[in-house]
């Protein structure tokens, strides 16, 4: 109750709260939405109680909203994130992200053998859920890597 | 513009139109179409069978073949990258038919280039070229590609052209059985690709009684870097070899094709049979790959 309390506390009058990323995660969100290099008020807490995850955290980030396709970059690794639109202090829309058909120049592929590992090339997938999760299909090298084995390349 | 870079590129159809293409080919070879073009043939690792046959295929075509076989006499050598490579090729040329030894390379190619790209091979990726006069011979010597039993043999896991034709015959109804070891077992996308679609197929771990049924027996390679124990190599070699002896309960139709080379898979004594195919297969690339490059030509 206490955390909640706190979060309140640093409300912000417009803007977007990404909720729901799981707490490990918390900095390559900011990584992938490129947060870091922007000049926006943005404050975070991370390892806060949540029901659905255990622990999460949560990036409050003042007069900043997302377009749908830069947002959804971080269904990779936040799949349960919801994002709370805010205007005038009250939350206008909530909107939970959808992992995208095709992801570029996010993920690196794992195939040590495939071409965007020698050359100057621009990574790209498609994506596909299983029972076993989500499934990444290199464009390039047609070589198929799965969720736990992502590895995050850059920011945007 | 269209190329062709992986097996799936083309649908049912325009397989079929290749196909077609390739028997008004293999009837009448020499036809001078394509006099004034220029075919770039550049293949970054070495190559027999397939670098000869396109170079043939485009010589009959009546187009002039420019490229290299060896990078050695290139500026790659000097350490050029893929793209400056390609960019450059492509200007020179109208086609450019490549081979490389690195997986997406002709994807990433064909997106560079001005001119449509054929894949000769990129790595463990594709070898769509294969698969399309694999086709072709199945079809010349069955008479259809429909409902066909198709026995799989070898390297089933690494073996580029086992994978392609899977996913190419899969538009015609055909049943699979796949024989290898554990360790070189086809794939779980593969056989999560024929779950999808319905396709029957069995998996086995010896050759012995897996070919009285079978129509289409295609056997591959096995390499012995894939073995950590050179006794395990010689053990799933021996359970893996072609005899002539196993060929006495067979179906009359059943035809042997073999991508090549071969080392000892099929024994010297089958290539007598009549059962043994491989060597046509290999002329018929030459017609099949006539086909592709008219099929390419006509998109542009």
């Amino acid at each position: 109750m206490e955390t909640k309390k706190k979060l309140k506390v640093s409300a912000i009058n417009n803007g977007t709260v990404i909720d729901r990323i799981p707490a490990g995660q918390l900095f390559h969100v900011i990584e992938i939405l490129g947060l870091a290099k922007g000049d926006f008020q943005m404050t975070f807490g991370t390892n806060l109680e949540s029901k659905v995850l255990g622990l999460k955290s949560i990036i409050k980030i003042s007069d900043k909203f997302f377009e749908e396709d830069d947002v959804n970059r971080i269904a990779l690794v936040a799949p349960d994130a919801i994002l709370n639109i805010i205007k005038n202090y009250q939350v206008v829309e909530k909107r939970p992200v959808v992992i995208p058909s095709e992801i570029f120049g996010l993920v690196r592929c794992l195939n040590p053998r495939c071409i965007t590992n020698h050359e100057p090339v621009k990574t790209r997938f498609t994506t596909r859920m299983t029972p076993g999760g989500l499934v990444l299909k290199c464009h390039y090298c047609e070589k198929e890597t799965g969720q736990k084995n992502l590895q995050i390349i850059s920011n945007n | 513009m269209k190329s062709l870079i992986s097996i799936n590129d083309f649908n049912k159809e325009e397989m079929l139109q290749v196909l077609d293409l390739a028997l008004e080919y293999e009837a009448d070879t020499n036809r001078q179409l394509y006099t004034g073009k220029v075919i770039a043939c550049i293949f970054f690792e070495p190559s027999t069978r397939t670098r000869l046959s396109f170079e043939t295929a485009a010589n009959r075509l009546g187009a002039r073949v420019i490229g290299f076989s060896s990078l050695d006499a290139t500026s790659v050598s000097k350490g050029e990258s893929l793209k400056d490579t390609i960019k450059m090729v492509s200007n020179y040329s109208d086609m450019i038919v490549m081979r490389h030894p690195l997986d997406g390379a002709a994807r990433y190619a064909s997106e560079i280039a001005g001119c449509p790209v054929i894949n000769a091979g990129d790595g463990t990726n594709q070898h769509p070229t294969q698969t399309l006069l694999d086709m072709y011979s199945i079809r010349k010597t069955q008479g259809s590609l429909d409902n066909l039993s198709i026995t799989m043999v070898g390297d089933l896991k690494y073996g580029r052209t086992v994978h392609s034709l899977l996913q190419a015959m899969s538009h015609f109804k055909p049943r699979f059985r796949f024989v290898s070891c554990p360790e070189l077992a086809i794939p779980k996308e593969y056989t999560d690709f024929l779950d999808a679609r319905d396709i029957p197929y069995s998996q086995h771990n010896m050759l012995e009684g897996q070919i009285d049924d079978t129509d289409i027996l295609y056997m591959t390679r096995i390499q012995q870097e894939r073995f950590q124990d050179p006794m395990e190599y010689e053990r799933v070699k021996n359970l893996m070899r072609l005899d002539v002896s196993m060929l006495t309960n067979t179906k009359p139709n059943l035809r042997i094709l073999h991508p090549l080379p071969r080392v000892k898979e099929i024994s010297t004594n089958v290539d007598d049979r009549p059962e043994a195919y491989y060597f046509e297969q290999a002329r018929n690339g030459v017609y099949t790959r006539m086909g592709i490059i008219t099929y390419l030509m006509n998109q542009m």
